[in-house]
């Protein structure tokens, strides 16, 4: 059993020990071991980047009732294996105007940033590529740099439609990065740290004996977390900035064969990303009992990621003044409430005896703090939808008076003509 | 502490060799028969009108700027999570109203019509 669990550690630490073996201890060797450990987590994400296309394409053809890819192999499996032959056969068309090295870098620096998004992402306990102490923060950093590259993209295009596309980027992407941040802040409070293995260990441990997730502790954040994630992926229902029908295809019209494929790429493991950063910080990462650690978090970033399919195969594009509202006037207040609530509850409620001792408070088991501050969170976001529902159906209501009037007095026209 | 940031060098100088010969390799293996109608800008088959690089609208610096906002007082929050186990009651309601001011200062950017998308 344990070598089952720890084999992709064991693997990892063989490797390096016979690279030490035979180049003895010392830099090169060091260099050696991080660039096969950096080729390890490039094939990772690019693994997951193949395997994923292939599996939403399929689970999305069958929420739409269709076959999907069927062609390529058994089941059509073999489709990432085409897509890749028929993008790097295809002619690269640059157009005439565009920007020669801000047109050919934004794709490259889409995937590239995307890759390094999973170099702090710990796989199984002891497998990390860098236990980075301010892991949560270097996400939300590293996150940010695609949203430069989609503007690249669009400037460098010299095309209007990439131009509007790369415009609404700045406008979404931007804004959902605080709602994001908002709610990566009570995860740290509770934990005391921002690296990811001791927020995963936080959790494992929650009890002493057995785990409890934040999304129990903390269903708001979690769930703002998540939809503002698939915000800022720029995946539907928000995927404004690609918005086939409106702007064509947005910022990446003019990329053709592989730099296409690229931008491609860059998304998806974004979106992965965001599916193993939600798994990460709210349902315990690696954590879990009787399968190996590996393999839980493959299985929680692949549900997670089911749900992101699922709500692209049902859910309508949202307008853009929605969007931005939803996020400024919703989300951003929502959270600061949010947290305001979880720091004065974890502070009057206390589970540990030596912080009891040295702040006061009230002093109760854990697993009860768990419970009154889940229960007060997801009590505020009942009481915030029933606010927003009430506002949203009052302003529609509004609307519609005004839509109404509009006819009768058409129609009153009409009849005074006739 | 060093090394852990040297990791992230090294995956970034992988990623970027592994990333950056893939269009190399590309513009090798595909054909290259670019005319000049297939180098046009591609805006539905119409003549482009106009140059591409103009004036855009305000309105999406203002979101840009707002955003800022957030973001430096997010960040200055970060710091605090991390020592968060380490004050007491009133450093916690001393830092709500820090985070309460950045919540007046967006409800003072939304009265002014600041984030109304026109």
């Amino acid at each position: 059993m344990d070598i089952i669990n720890n084999l992709v550690k064991n693997l990892g630490d063989g490797i390096a020990a016979g690279i030490y073996g035979a180049l003895g201890q010392g830099l090169a060797a060091d260099i050696l071991i991080m660039v096969i450990a950096a080729i390890a987590v490039f094939a990772v994400a690019s693994g997951g980047f193949a395997g994923l296309t292939y599996a939403e394409r399929k689970i999305v053809a069958r929420i739409q009732d269709r076959v999907g890819p069927n062609q390529a192999g058994p089941y059509g499996i073999l489709q990432p294996i085409a897509d890749a032959v028929k993008l790097f056969t295809k002619e690269d068309t640059t157009p005439a105007e565009a920007d020669f090295w801000v047109y050919h870098l934004a794709p490259i620096i889409v995937a590239v940033f995307a890759t390094l998004t999973f170099t702090v992402v710990p796989f199984a306990p002891g497998v990390v590529g860098t236990n980075l102490n301010i892991g949560a923060f270097y996400i939300i950093a590293i996150g940010s740099a695609s949203t430069i590259a989609i503007l690249m993209a669009g400037w460098g295009s010299n095309n209007k439609y990439s131009l509007l596309g790369a415009f609404r980027t700045v406008a979404q992407l931007v804004g959902y990065e605080v709602p994001m941040l908002l709610n990566m802040l009570p995860v740290i409070m509770l934990t005391g740290s921002m690296s990811l293995v001791d927020i995963i260990e936080r959790q494992a441990g929650w009890n002493g004996s057995w785990g409890l997730p934040f999304i129990v502790i903390l269903p708001l954040s979690g769930l703002a977390f998540l939809i503002s994630g698939i915000a800022e992926t720029g995946r539907s229902p928000f995927d404004l900035l690609e918005a086939e029908s409106e702007i064509v295809a947005g910022f990446h019209v003019e990329y053709s064969g592989m730099k296409f494929g690229l931008i491609m790429m860059g998304e998806y493991m974004n979106a992965l990303g965001v599916a193993v950063m939600f798994s990460v910080l709210f349902l315990g990462g690696y954590a879990g009992p009787i399968l190996p650690p590996y393999l839980w978090l493959v299985l929680k970033a692949f549900g997670v990621f089911l749900v992101l399919m699922w709500l692209r195969g049902t859910l309508p594009r949202v307008r853009i003044d929605q969007l931005l509202n939803m996020n400024w006037k919703f989300f951003v207040p929502l959270s600061v409430v949010n947290l305001i609530l979880v720091m004065i509850l974890g502070k009057v409620f206390v589970s540990d005896p030596a912080l009891f001792k040295a702040n006061g408070g009230i002093l109760i088991q854990p697993l009860a703090q768990a419970l009154i501050m889940g229960a007060s969170s997801f009590a505020l976001l009942i009481i915030a939808l029933a606010i927003v529902t009430r506002r949203v159906r009052k302003d529609r209501m509004a609307e519609a008076a005004i839509l109404l009037q509009r006819r009768e007095t058409n129609q009153q026209i009409a009849a005074s003509v006739h | 502490m060093r090394t852990d940031y040297a990791f992230i060098g090294v995956t970034l100088v992988v990623a970027c060799a592994l990333i950056g010969v893939v269009p190399i390799l590309n513009y090798l293996i595909a054909p290259q028969t670019p005319n000049k109608s297939k180098r046009e800008t591609y805006e539905c088959g119409m003549e482009t009108v106009g140059d591409t690089w103009v004036q855009f609208r305000a309105q999406y610096y203002l979101f840009a700027l707002i955003f800022v906002l957030f973001d430096v007082g997010g960040v200055l929050l970060f710091p605090f999570a991390v020592a968060y186990n380490s004050v007491n009651l009133w450093g916690v309601i001393v830092v709500s109203l820090f985070v309460l001011t950045l919540l007046a200062s967006l409800g003072y950017a939304i009265k002014k019509g600041a984030l109304n998308w026109e």
